[in-house]
């Protein structure tokens, strides 16, 4: 296969894999929401769930978006130092986006700031997002896509505490948010927590965080145990699916963290909403790939 | 016309003040007729730069909602993904877009704010609530779509004018008494969210 034929290739799984995803939730999302929709017992509440299930099979059955609001583009990628298309990545990414665009369809959401011209493409100055990790030794490439919905963006903050204020302060910081913006973003949602040095580390984090499997935890014991504290307490402030009252307000709470300068306590925060259209697909050397999130993805394999 | 059918209430356009004023924040209703799509830019277009609005509203409900519409092979549209948008965004325009265009029914997504309230009482207006995220589902409630304005805004942001049928459950969140369900709610959030904030707190003074 000459170059071209492969990022052709790589391509179009690539805009496949992101249709797909508009379509069908990644597993782990759907068996949360079963085990949050099986404790629910508030009617209006088990009446929303529901319609969401409904909502989920439906999508599924005609291959449409399950939201109109099919988001911007992020991608995380894990590429093998000796992955044969790493140069050609960026350019396939795009390429797969503005086609995943034509063919789903998606909504076109890139507007270019300034102008305020909408690219019709979903792509554009910065657009897709790409978030690079360079694995050494390896020559596989694991991407993971994620459509960010305006609704859930929206909530996104950051902010650089006092030592200080502590864990305490990081705690306050993170479900202020919650309590002010959480009923509007469509909940359950995931909690992604950033903790770290300054603003972009710490919201930069918060987002990596949002790219993890829900119900994983952080390897640091502490920050794991922190995670379930968080996940349990905002459960108990009873915001519910859509904000209008339940027992769980979240599909559950991630930290990513790093170091801190011994002056600073930087944290981020950032939400998903319940059809967190997160995927991971993992390609070996020669395209042959693998996804974990949605068993049911196939192309032309 | 308010109906009752199979337990649900059902309300179909023109809505009337009888229809709207016996809501209450709370109920769950569903709706039958013709409604609009119409968010950011269209409230910027109409409150802001001051322009008339090409579609009517009186008596139709407005959707804060931005769809996936494909061209069909004979010309005219196809809905394929519709549900509400984050009503908040509007709140700085709701109360002029109310008083301008006398529409009385608006559907969207989490709370607005005191200005709406305020003006739901005023001019007799209700927002209501459409489960989000459910956009295949709420495609399945357009029959038709009738119209299509202010297309230079593109697809998310045009005026959409369309035929539904049972498009619902729709909660009730402000009512024509000004009565507001999520600020009462969050009201209750953030009492909860002190009494989460010490538990934690304590909690991680016993692992850090």
């Amino acid at each position: 296969m000459t170059l071209e034929d492969k990022c052709n290739k790589m391509t179009d799984i690539m805009a496949a894999f992101i249709g797909h995803t508009t379509v069908r939730l990644p597993d782990d999302v759907i068996s949360r929401l079963n085990e949050l929709r099986a404790a629910e017992d508030d009617p209006a509440a088990l009446s929303i769930y529901d319609m969401m299930f409904e909502n989920i099979r439906l999508a599924s059955e005609l291959g449409r978006p399950s939201c109109q609001d099919t988001g911007l583009a992020q991608f995380r990628i894990d590429c093998g130092s000796s992955f044969p298309l790493l140069a050609q990545l960026e350019e396939i990414l795009t390429a797969a986006v503005k086609k995943a665009t034509e063919e789903t369809p998606l909504r076109p959401n890139a507007v270019e700031t300034f102008d305020e011209i909408n690219t019709g493409t979903n792509t554009g100055t910065g657009a897709p997002s790409i978030s690079w990790n360079i694995v050494p030794s390896w020559d596989g490439c694991a991407i993971t896509t994620y459509l960010a919905g305006g609704g859930c963006s929206l909530p996104g903050h950051a902010a650089v505490l006092m030592p200080g204020e502590g864990y305490e302060g990081v705690v306050r910081f993170v479900l202020d948010r919650i309590a002010e913006y959480g009923p509007n973003a469509c909940p359950p949602l995931l909690v992604g927590v950033g903790i770290a040095n300054s603003v972009d580390t710490a919201a930069q984090l918060s987002k990596k965080a949002l790219f993890r499997p829900v119900g994983s935890h952080n390897p640091n014991e502490k920050a794991s145990a922190m995670e379930s504290m968080l996940e349990d307490g905002i459960n108990k402030m009873g915001i519910g699916p859509q904000g209008l009252g339940g027992k769980a307000s979240v599909l559950g709470v991630n930290i990513e963290n790093a170091v801190r300068h011994t002056a600073t306590l930087g944290v981020g925060v950032s939400l998903s909403c319940w059809t967190h259209r997160r995927g991971k697909i993992v390609f070996s050397k020669d395209l042959g790939f693998n996804t974990d999130t949605h068993a049911g993805f196939t192309y032309g394999q | 016309m308010t109906e009752t059918i199979n337990g649900k209430t059902i309300i179909s356009t023109p809505f009337t003040d009888s229809d709207l004023n016996a809501l209450h924040a709370g109920d769950v209703i569903f709706i039958n007729g013709d409604i609009v799509t119409g968010r950011d830019d269209v409230h910027i277009r109409a409150v802001r730069e001051n322009i008339d609005l090409p579609a009517d509203l009186r008596g139709k409900a407005l959707m804060h909602a931005g769809p996936i519409v494909r061209r069909s092979s004979d010309g005219g549209y196809e809905m394929i993904s519709i549900g509400p948008t984050t009503s908040m965004r509007m709140e700085k325009f709701e109360y002029d877009f109310i008083e301008k265009t006398g529409v009385r029914l608006i559907i969207g997504k989490g709370c607005m704010g005191s200005r709406t309230a305020e003006a739901c009482r005023k001019f007799g207006a209700v927002h209501c609530v459409l489960p989000a995220g459910n956009a295949v589902v709420g495609a399945a409630c357009i029959e038709e779509i009738n119209g299509l304005d202010w297309q230079d805004l593109g697809m998310a942001e045009a005026l959409w004018s369309l035929r539904v049928k049972c498009l619902g459950p729709l909660i009730v969140s402000i009512d024509t008494s000004g009565r507001n369900l999520f600020e009462e709610k969050k009201k209750e959030y953030n009492a909860r969210k002190e009494e989460q904030i010490e538990e934690i707190s304590k909690k991680l003074e016993t692992i850090l």
